[in-house]
């Protein structure tokens, strides 16, 4: 059951981290690395069942995070987004040399 | 070191040994100090009156010197000037005299301070008065003076007065310090000080360009003798870690080999050093162009003393070219070729001071020639008669041209003054001038009684003789050097009877309204003419050889003539001619081809006095157009009048190469090579910045990836 | 009388010292006061150095006089020790003696931001005072470095055209010489720490190490190169021609006359005594022989053709320099002493010479020879000076420039002939390059009329080029007093040379017997006992 369980999380995992390596759309990119997370959260889940029920308890602080996060970095997008008019994270390459 | 030492005229007596304290020098350097002060003092005043006239150029007009008619700047220089000299001379003169009756046998030095003293070099400030550098101090001083008195006249309305009397006393200091050191450093100094002001003498009316670079010049080809001078220096303080006279030349038997390879390395360098100051081939370039400067000054210094150096250190160090017989050999064969080289020149020149400045030359060959056969008297004693009938003829040149000039001014006529096609006919005009420098016309060229017979004669029959030595290591070589001196003192005869007859016979070619204003020279300018003629006369009477005298050239014995400067520098040239004796034998009694000291003295006074009066005879009835309407030379004439092509030759091979590779060295080289491998490191630097900074693209995407690929290989590390 | 005032115990403290609290005075007063402000300092900081001719005594062998060490940072053993031997003697005065006529030189040149300009000329002096008196190698490090901040500042704000350039290549190339000094340097102290013992920074202990052959050969290359680029020895030369065209009259005469003395006295102090077995290396020998003739010709071929004036200068240091570097190489005491004595008149006459072009470029505001001609008419003094001074550099006899370079040249000759017969053509040379310049300035025709409206030289002028002159005449014509004060230590050092130090071995003794006033420093790697009292040389 295992081992199920951390292949597929481990494939959301990698969909999530090559959607955030490839996709130019700053939400998608968001949506991406909320896939990771979950990936990590199902990861968690999974061991617990074999290491202890800290696996879960986990979860709960990642969720908090995630959501934490979610909410700071979609208002960066927001405030981005009404002044390039645009989330594709392309056009943001201020920090360029 | 107190101020008393350092300054003290009484020095303190060195060269050790048992000191033969017979004759006690009278203030000898105050010989030395005196033109020294004469040249402050003129200096400080130079430097004045050259505020006030840079003051008026800056206004844009010229300086005027002249207040109610009389010159201010002038007064002081005319008796500082020719008065430190005449001074100087005759404190020579009184030490002359106490030499003569104290019978020196070794120098006697006098050492003021220590100049350069570490490690195992110690070389003092110190003179030496011997037999030899006490003539070479009269001419030195005697001659000097009357050339400054001609000064005087010559130099009247040049706003540079002070400043040229500035000069010629530091020339004479530095002359002094030549002749008057008693080693080899000291001698440096005075040989370098005299290129000094050689050079700014040359140049002195330095707003002319060809001017002063005629002055550079002759700086930078003396420099290429300094060269030698140096080195020899060094070689001599390997060998015997002393470089004073005594320390030298007392050890050099006992230390060299005959004929050896570090001997003959010494003195071929002097020879390089020589051939610089003397201007011999290859480095007589300079002394053509040297007439740039004053007359006087051609007289002063490229007609009696400086160039003379060159001699003198020969004559100095005879006891090392004695050792080397290779050397000498060179000596006298670049003497000799210079002297017919030269005299080919001045056949064509028509500048009265070119033919002079060759003439000088080849004169100089001829000294060189006397002491590189071994004749050191001779070679000296030539030197003394040229110093009188070469400054004579370069004074009365001067005179000329100063007439001339003078005429030229009065009319605005634009001619060259010291071209003797615009010359003529100026003895009617100038007949002090004309008498001396026919007087001195004749001594150069050899013609019996003058003086220069008599030196130039006993060159030429010394080489012979030494051609003819029991064991003469080059007899051919001598004898074909024997030929050529006999060559070029005819082609001298024949130049020098050109000159007088273009400058003094015939018609006058200047112009009519300008002859109008041709004259004499004043009398500060043909009295000293007067002196040296005088000299030229009889000069040459103190060193006749005995066989001479009793025949029919020394009056069968009446005539009061004698063997008395080769007695006189017997302790100078006394060891060298030991050698001489040692290794090479007696010297034969005939000439090459035959015939004794009196038959060639007869044949080559008969064949130069044949010379002159046909020169004059043919010369005299030429028509000679003026220089604007002469025609350029053709054939032969034109490679004689444009000298050879050496300048040219020069150029094209020498100079021009080493100024492109210059140029080469530094845009190639400096700039591309080697700041461009800095400026590469420094440029590379940057690029390597550069293509660092092409990982930050400011997207997320990109660090995104670079974050996975990094983690992803740490994590491969440490599994693996 | 010096006695009096114990002037040995204080003097150089206040050489080094006083300049800074001169630079702060400077910086607190008011504008227009700075410059006569900070002539008066160093004025004051020469008449002190004045007295060191006497304090120094050469009798008593050539080890370091008038010194004193005080324990500064313990824990990595260094120590504030400074002191004198007879060379650094002489660049010292030598520095105390240009700074003032430098600062004098730029009253009319420098016209903006004065305050800050004086105040780093005076900071440019602690650093070279304190560089030739450190008489302990991280003492000497700080102070090498220290001198090339102000002189960066005063390039690149009071500079020409391309100042910036100038300035960051002059900082950069020797700045990265010295970090390899650096790593050499700690490498000794490792080292020191290691064999002996002792971890200490000061000379008399380092000189004790025992370093194989391989050791100091490549301790030898990381000094080098350092002093090398500093010298600058050619083919390090290439910043120097920069430097000195786009710096300021003041900082060119301060870069000429002393930061490159800093290099040759490395060559001396260092590199000779420290790693003998390299310096008579004949490798060695045969690379700086032939680096330093190199130098001589070549940088007097391409002086030759330069059209700016100050780069012709510039190249003529570097050709001078390798006067210097073939006396040090020759490895005797005729060569060592000509070398110094080529540093001193180089020191005095190149810095006259960047000060007359200062002069020229204040009238005229241009460098390029061609624009000049017949000046000599306008302004004769200024010509003499010229002439005299030219004439002092290229080694005229009976100037200062003829008897360091005969000295150095004979002591060539002695132990390399072939060498020495390059190097003396280098005199011919000299006259190539100089002389065309003297000409096309200073002579021919007087043809451009804004050549005409040149003024001769000020009273100002007069007072800074005649002691310089003075100097160069006094010095040619009785050079002895000061080759006296020189030779004990330049014996001290070619004994160093000659005799190496056995490897392995104990220390020849000589650095803490011959050291007058010189407290021993005996240290254990964790404490040194603080010294007491400053020696009092006599």
């Amino acid at each position: 059951m295992l081992a199920e369980s951390l292949v597929v999380a481990g494939a959301i995992f990698v969909l999530g981290t090559l959607g955030v390596i490839v996709r130019r759309n700053a939400i998608v990119m968001f949506l991406c690395i909320e896939l990771q997370l979950n990936a990590v959260n199902l990861t968690f889940v999974a061991f617990s069942r074999y290491v202890g029920i800290e696996g879960q308890v986990f979860v709960f602080f990642v969720m908090t995070v995630a959501a934490a996060e979610a909410a700071v970095g979609l208002a960066i997008i927001i405030s981005i987004f009404r002044h390039y008019e645009t989330v594709n994270v392309d056009k943001f390459n201020l920090l360029r040399w | 070191m107190s101020l008393v030492t350092l300054f003290g005229l009484f020095g303190t007596q060195a060269g050790g040994l048992e000191s033969h304290a017979e004759w006690e020098p009278l203030l000898p350097g105050l010989i030395i100090l005196l033109p020294l002060l004469g040249f402050v003092i003129n200096g400080a005043l130079a430097l004045s009156a050259t505020r006030k006239s840079a003051d008026a150029v800056r206004a844009g007009g010229e300086f005027d010197f002249f207040e109610n008619g009389r010159p201010t700047t002038h007064s002081l220089p005319t008796w500082v000037g020719p008065g430190v000299m005449l001074l100087a001379f005759v404190l020579t003169l009184v030490n002359f005299f106490g030499m003569l009756g104290a019978e020196l046998h070794e120098p006697v030095i006098r050492s003021y301070w220590a100049w350069i003293s570490t490690g195992d070099l110690h070389v003092d400030a110190a003179i030496q008065l011997d037999q030899l550098s006490i003539i070479m101090m009269m001419v030195i001083t005697g001659v000097g003076f009357l050339i400054h008195v001609f000064s005087v006249g010559y130099m009247q309305d040049d706003p540079g007065y002070p400043r040229y009397f500035a000069y010629l006393n530091l020339f004479v200091f530095f002359m002094l310090v030549l002749v008057m050191g008693a080693s080899y450093p000291i001698m440096f100094i005075g040989w370098e000080g005299v290129g000094l002001c050689s050079y700014l003498l040359i140049g002195f009316w330095f707003s002319d360009e060809e001017k002063a670079s005629a002055g550079k010049k002759a700086f930078i080809v003396n420099r290429i003798g300094d060269l030698g001078f140096l080195l020899a220096i060094f070689l001599l303080y390997l060998v015997f870690q002393k470089v004073d006279y005594n320390g030298v030349i007392g050890d050099a038997t006992s230390v060299f080999q005959y004929g050896g390879a570090m001997v003959t390395t010494v003195t071929l360098l002097f020879l390089l050093a020589a051939v610089g100051k003397s201007a011999q081939i290859p480095l007589y370039i300079w002394l053509p162009d040297a007439m740039a400067g004053p007359t006087p000054v051609s007289a002063l210094i490229h007609a009696a003393t400086m160039v003379t150096a060159g001699v003198y250190l020969v004559v100095r160090s005879s006891v090392l070219f004695a050792l080397a017989p290779l050397s000498s050999a060179l000596v006298a064969g670049i003497g000799v070729l210079t002297a017919l080289f030269a005299a080919t020149i001045a056949l064509k020149q028509q500048d009265i001071k070119k033919v002079l400045a060759y003439s000088t030359i080849s004169q100089l060959g001829y000294m060189f020639l006397g002491v590189g056969v071994g004749a050191y008297t001779a070679g000296i004693f030539h030197l003394m008669t040229h110093a009188f009938f070469k400054a004579l003829l370069f004074l009365g040149a001067g005179a000329v041209i100063h007439s001339i000039h003078h005429a030229l001014h009065h009319t605005h006529k634009d001619w060259d003054a010291q071209d003797m096609r615009n010359m003529g006919g100026l003895k009617a005009y100038m007949p002090i001038t004309w008498i001396t420098m026919w007087l001195a016309t004749l001594a150069i060229s050899g013609i019996w009684p003058f003086a220069g017979f008599f030196s130039k004669d006993e060159i030429i029959w010394m080489t012979g003789a030494m051609a003819g030595a029991e064991n003469a290591p080059y007899p051919g070589l001598y004898t074909v050097y024997w030929i050529l001196a006999l060559a070029a003192a005819m082609l001298t005869a024949f130049y020098m009877a050109r000159l007088m007859v273009l400058t003094f016979h015939g018609e006058n070619r200047t112009g009519p309204k300008e002859a109008e204003h041709l004259h004499e020279a004043p009398k500060t300018m043909w009295i000293p003419l007067a002196i040296l003629a005088v000299l030229s006369v009889f000069g040459g009477w103190i060193n006749v050889t005995t066989d001479l005298r009793e025949s029919v050239l020394g009056g069968f014995g009446l005539l009061p003539m004698g063997e008395w400067l080769h007695h006189w520098l017997e302790p100078v040239t006394e060891a060298a001619h030991q050698i001489q004796e040692a290794r090479l034998g007696q010297v034969a009694h005939a000439a090459p081809f035959g015939g004794g000291e009196v038959a060639w003295g007869m044949i080559s006074f008969i064949a130069a006095l044949a010379v002159v009066l046909v020169t004059v005879r043919l010369l005299g009835r030429k028509e000679v157009p003026v220089a604007v309407d002469d025609a350029e030379p053709t054939g032969f004439a034109r490679v004689l009048y444009n000298k050879w092509y050496v300048d040219e030759f020069y150029h094209r091979w020498v100079v021009d190469p080493i100024l492109t590779t210059s140029r080469v060295l530094w845009r190639v080289v400096d700039a591309t090579i080697i700041d461009g491998t800095v400026r590469m490191l420094g440029n590379g630097t940057r690029a390597i910045g550069w293509v660092g900074s092409l990982f930050q693209t400011g997207q997320v995407n990109t660090y995104a990836l670079f974050l996975t690929v990094g983690v992803l290989v740490i994590l491969s590390m440490i599994a693996f | 009388m010096l006695n009096g005032i114990a002037y040995d115990s204080w003097v150089l403290h206040a050489l080094i010292w006083l300049p800074l609290l001169g630079a702060a005075h400077v910086l607190w007063a008011v504008e227009d006061k700075a410059k006569t402000l900070a002539l008066r300092w160093s004025l004051v900081v020469f008449v002190l150095s004045i007295g060191l001719w006497w304090a120094y005594d050469p009798t008593l062998g050539g080890g370091y006089q008038l010194a004193s060490s005080h324990s500064w940072i313990a824990a990595w053993g260094v120590s504030y020790a400074v002191g004198l031997d007879g060379i650094s003697l002489f660049m010292v005065m030598l520095t105390t003696f240009t700074t003032p006529l430098a600062i004098l030189g730029s009253f009319n040149y420098i016209k903006k931001r004065e305050k800050p300009f004086y105040a780093l000329m005076l900071l440019l002096e602690v650093g070279v005072v304190g560089v030739f008196s450190a008489v302990d190698l991280f003492l000497f490090y700080v102070f090498f470095e220290l001198t090339l901040v102000p002189m960066y500042f005063i390039i690149g704000i009071w500079g020409g055209e391309r100042r910036i350039y100038a300035a960051i290549k002059f900082f950069l190339y020797t700045a990265v010489g010295s970090l390899l000094m650096l790593v050499g340097i700690l490498y000794m102290y490792a080292r020191g720490k290691a064999v002996l013992g002792v971890a200490s920074f000061a000379f008399v202990d380092l000189l004790q190490i025992p370093l194989t052959p391989t050791e100091q050969m490549w301790l030898f290359g990381a000094f080098a190169l350092a002093f090398a680029i500093k010298v600058p020895v050619f083919p390090f030369h290439t910043w120097l021609p920069d430097a000195h065209v786009e710096a300021p009259t003041p900082g060119s005469v301060v870069l000429a006359a002393v930061l490159l003395k800093m290099g040759t006295y490395g060559f001396v102090r260092f590199l000779l005594p420290f790693f003998p077995l390299a310096t008579r290396h004949p490798t060695v020998v045969a690379l700086m022989l032939t680096l330093g003739v190199v130098g001589i010709i070549y940088a007097a071929w391409v002086a030759a053709v330069q059209p700016d004036a100050k780069k012709l200068v510039a190249y003529t240091s570097v050709a001078h320099m390798g006067f210097v570097v073939i006396g040090v190489f020759a490895l005797n005491v005729n060569g060592l002493q000509g070398g110094l004595l080529v540093m001193i008149s180089h020191g005095i006459s190149t810095g006259a010479l960047f000060l007359l072009l200062g002069m020229l470029y204040e009238r005229r505001h241009t460098r390029t020879i061609a624009e000049f001609g017949g000046i000599g008419r306008v302004a004769p003094w200024m010509a003499t000076a010229f002439v005299i001074t030219a004439l002092a550099s290229i080694g005229l006899p009976g100037t200062s420039g003829f008897v360091g370079e005969f000295l150095a040249l004979i002591g060539v000759f002695e132990n390399h002939p072939g060498v020495g017969v390059f190097a003396t053509s280098g005199v011919i040379f000299a006259a190539y390059y100089m002389l065309p310049m003297v000409q096309s300035v200073f002579f021919n025709a007087l043809d451009k009329p804004e050549n005409r409206a040149v003024q001769d030289l000020s009273r100002r002028e007069v007072a800074i080029l005649a002691p310089m002159i003075a100097l160069m005449i006094v010095i040619g014509v009785h050079p002895t007093p000061l080759l006296r004060r020189t030779e004990p230590s330049v014996q001290m050092i070619l004994d160093r040379v000659w005799e190496g130090v056995p490897p392995g071995g104990v220390s020849v003794g000589l650095a803490a017997d011959t050291v007058t006033g010189l407290v021993e420093h005996r240290g254990a790697v964790a404490s040194r006992p603080d010294q007491v009292a400053p020696g009092t040389g006599e």
